[in-house]
């Protein structure tokens, strides 16, 4: 009977764990288990300034997050900042001319791509380049354009 | 100066013998043959001595430090008006660092000196000499199901630790200091993710519990057979599990977290 008591206390101290796991793993970090890492496929994209993006940014299109930002290189050719993205298979219909720009959750939030898909007829593959992008805002830059433009209007 | 330096000398090959024999203590432990047919019911009563009875400090501490987590969180982050960042913050500093890290002190503390207590005292009792007489090794029925129990135990335990710290933030954040309970949740599942945060914490913590329930279980065998080796060789699992649970933390976060 001891035995019997012990081993039930052991039984549910388990599958309190395990609770706790599955916890953690579905309320705490909203696991998706439909979006696996295999099911993406890689695009590329050329920024003149990619300052404040992070490796794992978000890569949106109307804001719903479809991609996470893979890697961010300097590309030695033309100096400016290789972005590659995984995109989520079922993603299929970006368009060559699509749009890829970075941009601010806020005014001080985390930096994030959205893609504004075009209308050509012709679909990026796997390792294809997103074109026509444009670079992160600089709020520091744009603060001292103001600033400039102020100063000669007084002038 | 001759004298200093024998002592050095001295010093330095105590500890190398000790991590020489504790390295051969582990290897000999793991690698031995289980046995099936006793292995089970011993390693179940060892899980219930070092998980279950750690079962309500892990509980309380961890509401607690849910609570105080949260607490101090909200009253910085509303400085910046980002008090929904609240379960990002909390969430994140339990997963990765806390929830392990703490678990596996409180464990150490708790499951680790008596651990190392019950041993020292078979061994003042001749027990683990009885034991070898009669043709059973006490390395296998003595330690093994210890260091497996504390592999086993350990991230159940941080996994409950965190899982009630967690609540404990809610109960603070969300019905007392009035965070919407909307973005706490949602700002929470957007930073979390699984693989990186719930599963290398949960690496993290059977590592400790293998290493703080190695040096219990050592220090009881290595203990010196009288009253004072005893009360020795427990401070020593304590202040040594800690110290290693801390280190090792540093060497983990920055494989798993670090700049790459």
């Amino acid at each position: 009977m001891r035995i019997r008591m012990l081993e039930i206390s052991v039984g549910t101290f388990v599958l309190a764990g395990i609770l706790a796991l599955v916890f953690l793993a579905v309320r705490v970090s909203g696991i998706n288990l439909h979006a696996r890492k295999n099911d993406t496929y890689t695009l590329y994209a050329h920024f003149s300034n990619a300052s404040g993006l992070t490796e794992r940014a978000q890569v949106t299109v109307a804001g719903v997050v479809v991609g996470r930002v893979k890697s961010i290189v300097l590309d030695p050719k033309d100096n400016r900042a290789k972005v590659g993205m995984a995109i989520e298979k079922n993603l299929n219909y970006l368009t060559i001319d699509s749009i890829a720009s970075i941009q601010t959750q806020g005014v001080l939030g985390e930096k994030y791509i959205a893609i504004s898909v075009g209308g050509d007829q012709e679909v990026l593959k796997e390792g294809g380049e997103i074109v026509d992008t444009q670079s992160a805002l600089v709020l520091e830059d744009l603060i001292g354009k103001v600033l400039t433009s102020l100063a000669s209007k007084k002038d | 100066m001759l004298n200093f330096l024998q002592r050095l000398g001295a010093t330095t090959l105590e500890i190398i013998s000790v991590l020489g024999r504790a390295s051969i203590f582990w290897w000999r432990v793991i690698v031995s043959v289980p046995d099936w047919r006793n292995g089970p019911n011993l390693l179940i009563r060892q899980i219930y001595f070092v998980g279950v009875y750690s079962l309500v400090i892990i509980i309380v501490s961890g509401l607690f430090i849910g609570m105080v987590l949260a607490l101090q969180g909200y009253t910085v982050l509303v400085r910046f008006g980002a008090d929904q960042a609240l379960g990002e913050l909390v969430s994140l500093s339990l997963l990765r660092e806390l929830g392990p890290v703490v678990a596996a002190l409180l464990f150490a503390g708790r499951a680790g000196s008596a651990l190392t207590a019950e041993i020292a005292l078979m061994k003042v009792n001749d027990q683990l000499a009885a034991m070898e007489m009669i043709g059973v090794d006490p390395l296998k029925r003595i330690a093994r199901p210890r260091l497996w129990a504390g592999m086993i135990a350990m991230p159940l335990l941080a996994l409950i630790f965190n899982t009630v710290a967690i609540w404990g933030a809610v109960v603070v954040g969300v019905y007392w200091l009035h965070v919407d309970s909307g973005s706490f949740w949602a700002n929470m599942q957007h930073s979390v993710e699984f693989n990186e945060d719930v599963l290398n914490g949960l690496i993290k913590s059977v590592i400790f519990g293998a290493v703080a329930s190695w040096i219990a279980v050592f220090q009881g065998y290595d203990a010196v057979p009288t009253s004072e080796g005893i009360s020795a060789a427990t401070t020593r699992t304590v202040v040594y599990s800690s110290l290693a649970i801390l280190a090792m933390d540093f060497l983990l976060t920055a494989i798993m977290f670090g700049v790459g």
